[in-house]
């Protein structure tokens, strides 16, 4: 059972871990120009100042014996109605603090890329303040202790995600992108929001403590009907099916956005809501099994999305949604899952954080050019950032000894003490992943120079690469230092629990297959992209190329199943609001039908049609209240 | 006959004696005042007045009392609200007093009687003059308002729906500019509420019939006593209900809504619309709590109705508008929808959130509209929402404020409308009512699509030629605008004092 300990020594700093970025947005948000000079330089100040208080934490935490390891402190009570109670009162466990970490140190890490990144934008003090926005509401997401506070701070991030979606507001399709990219996540909302009543009516609380202890004694129905919510909202923030169209649109943000926002931490928070909800999911097995199927489906969507792509990011974009959709898969197998999902989130979030830098890198020295056409034999012009890439590249495509081979082979193997047929799908999904990213790295640094006339590839200043090389360092051994090292498995288990339930062959033989699988996609990548002449003009691919180029037409569903009709109920509303009132009235019965014939012809224009609407309007309340009583 | 008159708390109605008061000396003012003090002697009145009131409400604090016969409940949430709709008009006044941001002069029409267009208008306007007929009728609508939150029976009821509505007819028809909408939407809005009014009546009429009184108490006392023979009193329920619900602006009494939002002058509809509301949601709560109480099965089903179609088609046709002071006002209408929500749940925890919504509402409302009225091109207001492209880059703070609004009617978290909308869909799932919230949730939805279409037209897009200026306010305006933003973040970030506060005023006397 674990204890909750009381907020004192360097626990007692929690609430600064948020208030550094906090303060340091508004600052940098209603300073003015003022601070342009200096503001940049404070808001990456705030965020080490957060890193270097989230490190000192986990020394402290992994001090106190493994039952003890939950921190609680109540900054203020936020609303109390009735016995409705939410605190402002923050939570600081095992899960939270693999969290702080993440996102206090690759946040810490592209601030400074940005530094450079964006030197010479005119609106870079917003950019900064966006960016500090953004730190702060995402610590408030995974520091929350119920969920009503969680949500606050998953509205903040989404709010922060879309200005920085939109920065450059000189691009109409960056404008286009965040309004989407906020109407999805709206519709995810809409779930966490659902979820939430449902969880008070049922519990009569909203704090973690309080749900997960009593979630056993909730009907299954329930469970599942809060299960299903919960993956919806998740869906949303992590760009799952059915609500993954925003993400590839969201590439129209500055590069670091994207890394930070786009790969690392935001789109993670899904995965984050699932694996701290396992109570509820270990008692609903149909939601998760809906979580598991959500999983699937993207892990592909994503990985055939990212191989057809040319755009370096939104490549890179789909092979995000793809390894989320890992994440999300391995949380949906209950308790031989959660863990190595946050594992792999772990991994990711470095591995993938590196590789959106490297390809902002290689953008800087390209004139802005995210064509991978137009890239080419690139290797031997950015040293750092190829080398760099590389080691992103062999972690996402999970060679050993990089991370992510530890992360994806554990959620593979979780995937075949399931069940044989997922985890062969998992083994298929990895074998893409590693075609597609031998296509990138191909397209990008090796072949020919396909370059633009004007470009002059040339490697990033110290500030930019500095950052990669970090982050190249935690791709290539942050794997082996959690597992080994961190010993993940044991940190998290009180949390999220665990279980392992043995499989029919040995775990090398499901190791060795993946890596063969992987090496094929690989090779057949490096044949088709490195060996051939890569054409400056696209060819026309077959159909599933043309599929994937249209995001496997994700806008075109949601074009046609929910903004045209919307937009057409609108305007039959419209109509019916202000003209077909009589129609409507004469209809209800023949005694308003009567009077809608006199009263038409003794006035005219609209005021006749509002009131004997008003009429209607009467006559079908006084004829309800009748009807109730009677019924 | 001995008549023994009705023995009457001076002190718990002095804060309506004092709006009273300065209105009919207002009235002299108008008649008998030069007319150059007259701008700043109608001002020194109405903010002393309503300054006063205030602060009598506030020494009132603790007055729980039924004075005048009965007829008029001094409580606590007669008080709250009370309190609230004074320090709101004291903004919308602020807002109404405004001249900088006109070169001509304020708001209003120099000569309202003038023809619109015609050479004695012209002149009128030449010379300068500054109508100040407006501020009387201010004053008495303030009057009606107070009365309508703490009438306890009909008759006063209705008298005092009559005060607050028909200053407000001849407010919406007073715009400078624009003329003839404006005068058709007074007069859409008065044939509308006329209609409105007799509804009302009849509805008291029938009530009286079947109870033989028209005291709250007493009403409520004979449902208790004889619940079966009721179809009459069902019908003059549903009568009732049509006073209020149309001041609300719910459906299927909302078509005035968006015509007098885009054409009375827009400090006006900042003022009415957050005022108005809080009167008439304090007096349908009274009528149905206090004299409907013991017949909630009746009506409740019935406010489920009208929430979500207002909701539903408020969100939806909000959705196509192009005119801010039109989307404003179907945002109006789908809000409308939503408090409801909290009004149906019918429990204290409804009530307090219903209250709460109500309060937050006023003051993102009058926030919106300083903006609204502060954004120019050389027409005047600038209300087509193309003149709004760019404007966050041409006047950052003005736009910040408004996106604040906006995300606060939206229900954004941090914001006073995200709790007060969170608040009320909790209060409605635990009386019952899950899919009423389903609805809401859904409709806050596509609410949540217009209010951010403003705010990408403004941010996310590049200013053309088009693009309006925003024009300097005076001290009044500005007021106005930094109060409204800093309440709408105070009650989304600390909204417990308020919260309790609400809790000690939750008690309607009977």
């Amino acid at each position: 059972m674990t204890q909750i300990i009381p907020a004192e020594g360097i626990f007692a700093l929690l609430w600064v871990l948020i208030a550094l970025p906090a303060v340091g947005a508004v600052i940098l948000l209603f300073g003015g120009r003022r601070t342009n000079s200096w503001g940049p330089y404070l808001a990456v100040l705030t965020v080490v100042g957060s890193a270097v208080i989230g490190v000192l934490m986990l020394l402290a935490l992994m001090d106190q014996p493994a039952e003890q390891r939950t921190v609680v402190q109540n900054v203020y009570d936020w609303v109390f109605v009735g016995s409705f109670q939410a605190s402002f009162a923050l939570q600081l466990d095992q899960l939270s603090m693999v969290f702080v970490l993440l996102i206090t140190i690759v946040g810490a890490l592209i601030h400074i890329y940005s530094l450079g990144y964006m030197a010479h934008d005119p609106d870079r003090r917003k950019f900064f303040g966006y960016l500090n926005l953004f730190v702060a509401a995402m610590l408030i997401l995974v520091l929350a202790n119920n969920y009503l506070l969680l949500y606050v701070g998953w509205e903040g991030v989404g709010l922060a995600s879309y200005l920085l979606i939109g920065f450059w507001q000189r691009k109409p399709s960056a404008a286009a992108a965040a309004k989407k990219a906020f109407i999805i996540n709206r519709v995810g909302d809409v779930g966490l929001s659902l979820a939430i009543m449902l969880i008070f009516i049922t519990f009569g609380s909203i704090t973690f403590q309080d749900v997960f202890g009593q979630a056993s004694e909730a009907s299954e129905g329930t469970l599942t009907a809060i299960g299903l919510l919960l993956l919806l909202a998740a869906a949303g923030k992590s760009a799952q099916f059915p609500l993954q169209a925003w993400l590839l649109d969201a590439m129209e943000g500055p590069t670091p956005v994207s890394a930070l926002i786009h790969a690392a931490t935001m789109v993670t928070a899904g995965v984050y809501l699932i694996v701290r909800s396992n109570a509820i999911y270990n008692a609903a097995i149909w939601a998760a099994t809906a979580v598991v199927v959500v999983g699937l489906i993207t892990i592909f969507m994503g990985a055939i999305i990212g191989s057809a792509k040319d755009d370096i990011k939104k490549s890179l974009a789909g092979s995000t949604m793809s390894q989320i959709g890992y994440m999300v898969f391995a949380a949906g197998l209950g308790p031989i899952g959660y863990i190595f999902a946050i594992f792999h989130l772990l991994t990711h979030g470095v591995y993938k954080a590196g590789l959106f830098l490297g390809a902002g890198s290689v953008m800087h020295g390209m004139n802005d050019t995210v064509n991978m056409r137009r890239y080419g034999a690139l290797k031997g012009l950015m040293v750092i950032t190829f080398i760099t890439f590389m080691a992103g590249y062999l972690a996402i495509i999970g060679i050993p000894p990089f991370a992510g081979f530890w992360s994806k082979d554990e959620i593979i193997h979780a995937a075949f003490e399931r069940n044989w047929i997922i985890g062969a799908a998992t083994i298929l999904a990895a074998g893409i992943t590693g075609f597609y990213m031998t296509r990138m790295v191909a397209m990008t640094f090796f072949g020919k120079a396909r370059w633009e006339d004007d470009a002059h590839p040339h490697e990033s200043p110290p500030v930019m690469t500095i950052p990669l090389i970090i982050l190249a360092i935690g791709s290539t051994f942050l794997g082996m230092a959690l597992l080994f090292w961190g010993n993940i498995e044991t940190w998290l288990e009180p949390v999220t629990g665990y279980e392992s339930v043995p499989t029919p062959l040995p775990t090398a033989f499901y190791i060795a297959v993946t890596l063969v699988v992987v090496v094929i996609g690989a090779v057949i990548g490096w044949v088709m992209y490195a060996r051939k002449e890569v054409p400056i003009e696209a060819p026309r691919g077959n159909v599933l190329t043309r599929a994937a180029r249209q995001d496997l037409y994700g806008d075109a569903v949601n074009n046609v199943l929910v903004v045209q009709p919307t937009y057409r109920t609108a305007e039959a509303l419209t109509t019916f609001d202000t003209k077909a009132v009589d129609g409507f009235v004469g209809g209800v019965t023949s005694f308003v039908g009567d009077l809608a014939v006199r009263l038409r012809r003794s006035q005219t224009g609209f005021v006749r049609s509002y009131a004997l609407s008003m009429v209607g309007g009467v006559f079908i309340i006084v004829l309800a209240l009748i009807l109730v009583r009677l019924s | 006959m001995n008549f023994t008159p009705p023995s009457i708390d001076y002190f718990a109605i002095s804060p309506m004696i004092v709006i009273f008061a300065a209105a009919v000396v207002s009235v002299l003012v108008e008649a008998f005042a030069p007319r150059s003090t007259r701008r700043f002697l109608q001002l020194l009145l109405v903010f002393g007045a309503l300054i006063t009131s205030l602060v009598l409400i506030i020494l009132n604090a603790s007055t729980r009392t039924l004075t005048a016969g009965g007829s008029v409940a001094i409580d606590g949430p007669a008080l709250l609200f009370q309190g609230s709709i004074v320090i709101l008009a004291i903004l919308g006044v602020g807002l109404m007093a405004e001249r900088s941001i006109d070169p001509v002069g304020d708001a209003f029409a120099s000569r309202v009687s003038a023809l619109p267009g015609s050479e004695e208008e012209r002149q009128f306007t030449q010379r300068g003059y500054l109508q100040t007929e407006v501020w009387p009728l201010t004053l008495f609508a303030v009057l009606g308002m107070l009365l309508f939150v703490s009438a306890n029976d009909l008759l006063l009821m209705f008298v005092a729906l009559e005060v607050i509505s028909l200053p407000l007819y001849l407010m919406t028809g007073m715009a400078r500019r624009r003329r003839l909408i404006s005068q058709e939407a007074a007069l859409k809005y008065f044939l509308l509420g006329v209609f409105a009014s007799a509804f009302f009546l009849y509805g008291a009429a029938l009530v009286y019939g079947y109870s033989g009184s028209i005291n709250f108490s007493e009403i409520a006392q004979t449902i208790s006593s004889k619940p079966s023979e009721s179809i009459i009193l069902l019908i003059g329920i549903g009568m009732l209900m049509v006073g209020p619900l149309f001041k609300i602006g719910a459906v299927p009494f909302h078509q005035w809504v968006p015509d007098v939002y885009q054409g009375a002058p827009t400090p006006v509809v900042g003022f009415m619309a957050a005022t108005v509301k809080i009167a008439a949601f304090g007096a349908l709560l009274r009528l149905l709590y206090v004299a409907f109480g013991g017949v909630r099965w009746d009506w409740e089903p019935i406010i489920w109705i009208v929430a979500s179609a207002s909701m539903i088609l408020g969100s939806i046709l909000a959705l196509v508008q192009t005119d801010i002071k039109r989307l404003l006002g179907y945002s109006w209408i789908a809000q409308a929808g939503f408090i409801l929500v909290g009004l149906a749940a019918a429990s204290p925890a409804g009530l307090q959130s219903t209250k709460f919504y109500v309060i937050s509402y006023g003051f993102a409302t009058v926030g919106t509209f300083a903006v609204v009225s502060m954004v120019r091109d050389s027409n005047g207001e600038a209300t087509n929402l193309a003149a709004w492209a760019g404007l966050g880059r041409k006047s950052p703070i003005v736009a910040a404020a408004l996106s604040i609004f906006l995300l606060g009617l939206a229900g954004i978290p941090l914001t006073s409308g995200f709790v007060s909308k969170f608040l009320v869909f909790v209060a409605a799932v635990e009386a019952g009512a899950a899919w009423l919230v389903i609805i809401g949730v859904v409709a806050s939805l596509i609410a949540a699509f217009f209010y951010v279409r403003v705010i990408v037209i403004m941010f996310f897009s590049k200013p053309t030629e088009q693009t309006a200026v925003v024009a300097v306010p005076s001290a009044f305006t500005t007021v106005a605008l930094a109060a409204s933003v800093a309440v709408t973040v105070i009650l989304g970030v600390m909204p417990q004092p308020v919260l309790d506060l609400l809790t000690n005023a939750d008690v309607f006397i009977r």
